[in-house]
């Protein structure tokens, strides 16, 4: 018996039940003939059932689609959208830059990190409250535990324009009551009542809307990924249109240096 | 007149006559890198520098290029590299190969993420090895994150049974240049570890203790390894460019079209 065995097993070969593509003749996706069985599917069901395996009503995808919709912003200022967009500046190339920017999009303050903590905290937080206990208890619990409420609060401003537009999509979808949804809007309530000046940012509530979809954290995170994406390839494409090297440009003025002063390199440093 | 800012402790420029966008001095906390360091300071003097904001002493130089040749190349079956060559194969940028290096080698199977997690058990165990044990034994954090839960020791090889010989060469090696005290200590007691943790000692592993032996904060050196472990997947990269892909591994398919819910 070796720890290598697992390895040995594994040689040569890729045991898979998501799909495989066999040339010349057909693709597997989950099970499925791709250009046979899911030749009509919306590219939104497809990217949602290579997530979870489970297909969604049209209501439910309309409702997937507004939750990427409203969160695309074509402003190169945004930290994320920025990258995109000096990868345009610098004549690098579209993919690379929005690569990267989607890459960066992975943040603990916004973006990925924020969306799955928001996921896994209401989910705990239903878990706990059917248990008996207390929303101040998951709060506090909550702070010990990652030192912030994520999907509560917001880096540039403390209230967040694409909460009333999404819940008024889901409340014409039939969708806005679910019990997580209502939850959160309660957490809210709760945050606020006890002075804690936390609104619901739109990762939390698109976090609330993905436990009522039925998304684990996990899923929710990867559902998540592009949907910054609409927003980027606008930044991207016009620093690539506008001169080379003009967007944000940054002179000697704008650097701030507040470290040692100048000093001669020691030509042999011993230690 | 510009009303935005970067700070920055590390960097000072003074302008060209005439033209705040064109430099006439870098300084790198404090040192002008065109004017005076350039031609005498080695590569790894100028990356202590910007991490450590101090020129390293000779020992520490020494120490740190010495890691940078170990780390230089995990060679092709590594992941990381593995991920550069699929680029390279296919003719892609190669900053994609790169990236492709970056992401994959980020993870906590030998990647930047573990060196960052064995690197805070080196802030909270130093030389105890009562505090290894139970840092070693201890269910792993339960903090929801975009990274997964560690599933095997951290610093140590699930796949290994014994400490492969390049490990093994370069722990002896870097612990005789170490100027620290993490680096001998774990030369000296690696069998002990090694039979806490249930799995031989790993790369990472060593890269910790260097780093941390160098002063390194986990950040600073989950940066350095990602960064230096790039020369080798660049140069892979390039090679399968180069070779095509009919010469590159596509592996057989084991299709299971039994369906369930994933988790």
């Amino acid at each position: 018996m070796s720890n290598a065995d697992i390895l040995r097993q594994n040689v040569d070969s890729l045991k898979s039940r998501m799909g495989a593509f066999f040339p010349g003749e057909r693709t597997i996706f989950r099970g499925n003939d791709l250009h046979a069985d899911l030749n009509e599917i919306d590219w939104i069901d497809l990217y949602v059932f290579g997530i979870t395996g489970r297909r969604h009503s049209a209501e439910q995808l309309r409702l997937m689609n507004a939750l990427w919709v409203f969160t695309s912003y074509p402003d190169a200022r945004l930290w994320n959208n920025r990258v995109a967009a000096l990868a345009g500046s610098a004549r690098s190339t579209g993919n690379l830059g929005i690569s990267a920017a989607l890459a960066v999009s992975e943040a603990h303050i916004y973006g990925r990190g924020n969306g799955i903590q928001a996921s896994h905290f209401i989910i705990d937080v239903r878990r706990r409250l059917d248990a008996g206990d207390s929303m101040a208890d998951c709060v506090r619990d909550e702070m010990s535990l990652h030192g912030r409420i994520a999907g509560y609060g917001r880096p540039l401003i403390n209230a967040d324009e694409r909460n009333a537009p999404i819940m008024k999509l889901a409340h014409q979808l039939n969708l806005d009551s679910g019990v997580h949804v209502t939850l959160a809007h309660a957490l809210e309530n709760f945050l606020l009542d006890n002075g804690r000046n936390l609104r619901m940012n739109y990762g939390g509530l698109a976090a609330a809307f993905g436990a009522d979809l039925g998304f684990s954290p996990q899923e929710f995170y990867h559902f998540m990924f592009p949907a910054f994406l609409a927003g980027m390839q606008p930044c991207f494409i016009e620093a690539r249109q506008r001169p080379e090297g003009t967007l944000f440009p940054l002179s000697t003025k704008h650097i701030l240096y507040d470290g040692v002063p100048e000093r001669r390199w020691p030509k042999a440093k011993e230690g | 007149m510009n009303n935005e800012f970067v700070r920055t402790r590390i960097w000072q420029e003074e302008p060209e006559l005439g033209n705040e966008f064109g430099t006439r001095v870098a300084r790198c906390h404090g040192y002008d890198v065109y004017g005076e360091m350039l031609g005498q300071a080695r590569w790894v003097d100028m990356i202590y520098l910007l991490f450590r904001g101090e020129a390293p002493s000779t020992a520490e130089a020494d120490l740190l290029e010495t890691l940078a040749v170990a780390f230089a190349n995990p060679g092709p079956r590594d992941l990381s590299v593995h991920a550069a060559m699929c680029g390279g194969v296919g003719g892609s940028p190669s900053a994609s190969c790169l990236m492709a290096a970056l992401a994959v080698g980020a993870g906590e199977l030998g990647g930047g993420r573990e060196v960052f997690m064995a690197m805070e058990f080196w802030n909270t165990c130093d030389t105890d090895l009562n505090t290894w044990h139970s840092k070693l034994n201890k269910t792993p954090d339960t903090k929801a994150s975009i990274w997964p839960i560690p599933e095997h020791p951290i610093g140590f090889a699930p796949h290994g049974d014994i400490v492969t010989t390049p490990a093994l060469q370069t722990l002896e090696c870097l612990a005789k240049l170490s100027p620290g005290h993490r680096l001998p200590w774990l030369a000296e007691n690696r069998s002990s570890l090694e039979k806490i943790a249930g799995f031989p000692l790993a790369f990472s592993g060593i890269a910790a203790a260097a780093l941390a032996d160098l002063g390194f904060t986990p950040e600073q050196g989950e940066m350095l390894h990602l960064l230096l472990r790039l020369p080798g997947a660049a140069a892979h990269a390039l090679e399968q460019r180069h070779h095509g892909y009919k010469k590159f591994p596509f592996f057989k398919i084991e299709l299971n079209t039994n369906q369930g819910e994933d988790a």
